[in-house]
């Protein structure tokens, strides 16, 4: 049995609207072990964008706990849950996701130079890295000179170069196109694997969901399904189910 | 010390892959950099032009006549005066000053000048850099500025004539040019040196001045014994002089006429620019920070801390203004060979080395509110998660 690298209690976040109390985030609970990858599909407004930010110590939980590697998120400062993302967690953006005068390779770097792990044999991984995920050839290209889709798989390797317990990944292929989109979720889908991190992919949509071992289905805040089944995960993303 | 390299790296990398932009940036404060320097010069030039006879004088009290309110040319003393001074106890010596203007005729183009009158050897007489000073009595002799000496292409030996309005008649005297003496400009003016006697024949005047040959000093220069003792020896010669008031070299610099005033206004436009550079400054880097907020969002979200980011804005603000301070520099000095010595720059003064130190903080300072803008944006709606 692998360790478990998350771990989400009882967790709600509620938001105060027009002086009505909204759960964006209902008493959900789930863990994700290292080596899983799970998809957490739902609705717009089905708070799985909340979810992730949390996840991402970006946002502070009202109720509920969250443990990152046995961390527990509500018990740190904010100097602290900076520390965790730094060395804990890996993240991809939906858009905006490199520092746009870093190359592909000093992107990637950038991590290891921020956690102080940045060496000759760490710059080779990282390089191996890009060239696994089809990169070789660019390098020392700016963001501006990459297209979407090799842009977000510098935004995986960035994420994963580090060594995280935990990968976050909020929509990455929004702004591609199927083709595209299908090859960033299949590379995704095999580091995390390979790697054994955890990952959590936040998409609307479901034909990503062919790559994950289970799928997480929220709605209204809730968690209202889960999917473990292969077959029922295939169908899902087949669009058999709704 | 890991947050510096890191933030340093961040903003090397950053100025250098938009080196366009950060260039422009640059140029502004490069133009704000020559402004300010032109600005100095120009008020030290005029401050020199001013006082720079009086500020290198060897004393450090000035003796006026009472209630001429420091103002040299009101002040016309007795000729005993000089005598007393110098009999006062702690008083090394004293030398009586004549100042007058005069134009050198015997030139292509006259030339206006300060004509003053010194005793050799006392205070008032700078010192001879070359020739030798002029013998006394009613010897037809001067001492002139380096600087007349370089502008009329006069040298020692040479003869130059002076006009001087006696009465209503224009006459016109003969001196030899006898030595140089260095940075010695009155009231705007270059200067020559004659002696008293000379100074007294040789002075335009009045119709009524003409029936005297009695030379009346504007001014006493005291050399004390003891430099540090301005303020005793200052009451000591107003308590055992009659009909004196006595300053210092700095009052005696406020005073000269629209000096004061003259200062004002060139720092008051000084300040001014400084205000619009740190305006413009701000201006520039709150927009780029502005268009960075999704940048900094994501490095706030992947772990950099305030303090990198914070760090790597000002790094960047401080290399910006450096380029922008060096190169306005450099402009300004180019500039400066291109003017004529008659427009009154002076670039190595202390006002110079404090425009440009005032220049390297005003960049950090205009930025101040960017660097708060870039340490309280939030990750989560810099990257619209939120």
């Amino acid at each position: 049995m692998s360790n478990i690298a998350l771990e989400v209690r009882d967790l709600v976040k509620s938001f105060s609207l027009d002086g009505a109390t909204i759960n964006a985030v209902d008493q959900v609970s789930f863990q994700v072990r290292s080596g899983e990858f799970v998809a957490l599909v739902g609705p717009s407004g089905s708070g799985k964008t909340t979810m992730l930010s949390i996840l991402a110590a970006l946002l502070t939980p009202t109720s509920g706990q969250v443990l990152i590697d046995g961390q527990d998120l509500a018990r740190m400062n904010e100097k602290q849950r900076v520390k965790l993302r730094r060395e804990k967690i890996g993240f991809t953006f939906q858009s905006n996701n490199l520092i746009p005068f870093l190359s592909a390779r000093e992107n990637v770097e950038f991590m290891l130079r921020l956690n102080g792990r940045l060496d000759h044999a760490s710059r080779i991984r990282s390089d191996e890295l890009l060239a696994r995920l089809g990169l070789s050839d660019r390098l020392h290209n700016l963001p501006a000179q990459m297209s979407g889709g090799q842009q977000q798989r510098v935004a995986i390797a960035r994420a994963l170069i580090h060594n995280p317990a935990v990968v976050l990944a909020d929509e990455p292929t929004a702004s591609l196109d199927t083709e595209r989109a299908n090859q960033v979720v299949e590379t995704f889908a095999n580091l995390i694997h390979e790697n054994g991190r955890a990952g959590i992919i936040v998409t609307h949509d479901l034909r990503m969901c062919q790559y994950v071992d289970r799928v997480l289905q929220m709605q209204d805040g809730k968690l209202v399904r889960t999917y473990e089944n292969k077959k029922e995960i295939r169908e899902l993303a087949r669009g058999s189910i709704h | 010390m890991k947050n510096f390299f890191l933030a340093s790296y961040l903003a090397i990398k950053e100025v250098i892959r938009n080196r366009g932009r950060f260039l422009l940036v640059a140029l502004v404060i490069a133009l704000i950099t020559l402004l300010v320097l032109f600005i100095a010069a120009l008020g030290e030039g005029l401050a020199n032009g001013n006082r720079q006879y009086v500020a290198n004088l060897d004393a450090q009290l000035i003796v006026f006549l009472e209630k001429s309110d420091f103002s040299i040319s009101s002040s016309r003393l007795e000729t005993n005066t000089v005598k007393s001074v110098r009999r006062v106890d702690g008083v090394a010596d004293a030398g009586a000053i004549y100042t007058s203007s005069t134009e050198i005729v015997s030139l292509p183009e006259p030339l206006k000048v300060s004509m003053l009158g010194a005793e050799p050897g006392r205070p008032g007489m700078p010192p001879v850099i070359a020739g030798r000073e002029f013998r006394g009595g009613e010897a037809r002799e001067a001492v002139m500025d380096r600087n007349v000496a370089l502008r009329t292409d006069i040298e020692i030996g040479d003869v130059i004539q002076i006009r001087s309005t006696q009465g209503t008649e224009d006459e016109f005297f003969d001196l030899e040019v006898v030595g140089l003496v260095e940075g010695q400009s009155y009231f705007f003016q270059p200067t020559i040196f004659v002696p008293p006697a000379t100074w007294e024949i040789i002075r335009p005047q009045s119709q009524s001045e003409l029936t005297s040959d009695t030379p009346y000093p504007n001014i006493i220069a005291v050399k004390l014994a003891d430099p540090l003792q301005t303020e005793t020896m200052s009451a000591r010669l107003v308590d055992e002089i009659s009909n004196i008031e006595v300053a210092n070299i700095e009052t005696t610099i406020n005073n000269i006429p629209g000096y004061s005033a003259q200062q004002g206004t060139v720092q008051t436009q000084g300040f001014f620019t400084l205000l619009i550079g740190i305006l413009v400054i701000g201006g520039f880097f709150q927009i780029q920070i502005l268009q960075k907020v999704p940048q900094i969002g994501v490095l706030k979200a992947i772990g950099s801390s305030n303090g990198v980011v914070g760090l790597s804005a000002v790094i960047q603000i401080i290399v910006v203004t450096m380029i922008g301070v060096g190169i306005g520099g450099g402009l300004t000095y180019l500039f400066s060979l291109g003017f004529p010595p008659t427009i009154p720059l002076v670039f190595n003064g202390s006002r110079s080395l404090i425009a440009v130190i005032l220049l390297l903080v005003i960049g950090p300072l205009g930025g101040m509110v960017s660097i708060i803008y870039a340490v309280r944006i939030e990750p989560l709606k810099a990257l619209r998660l939120g």
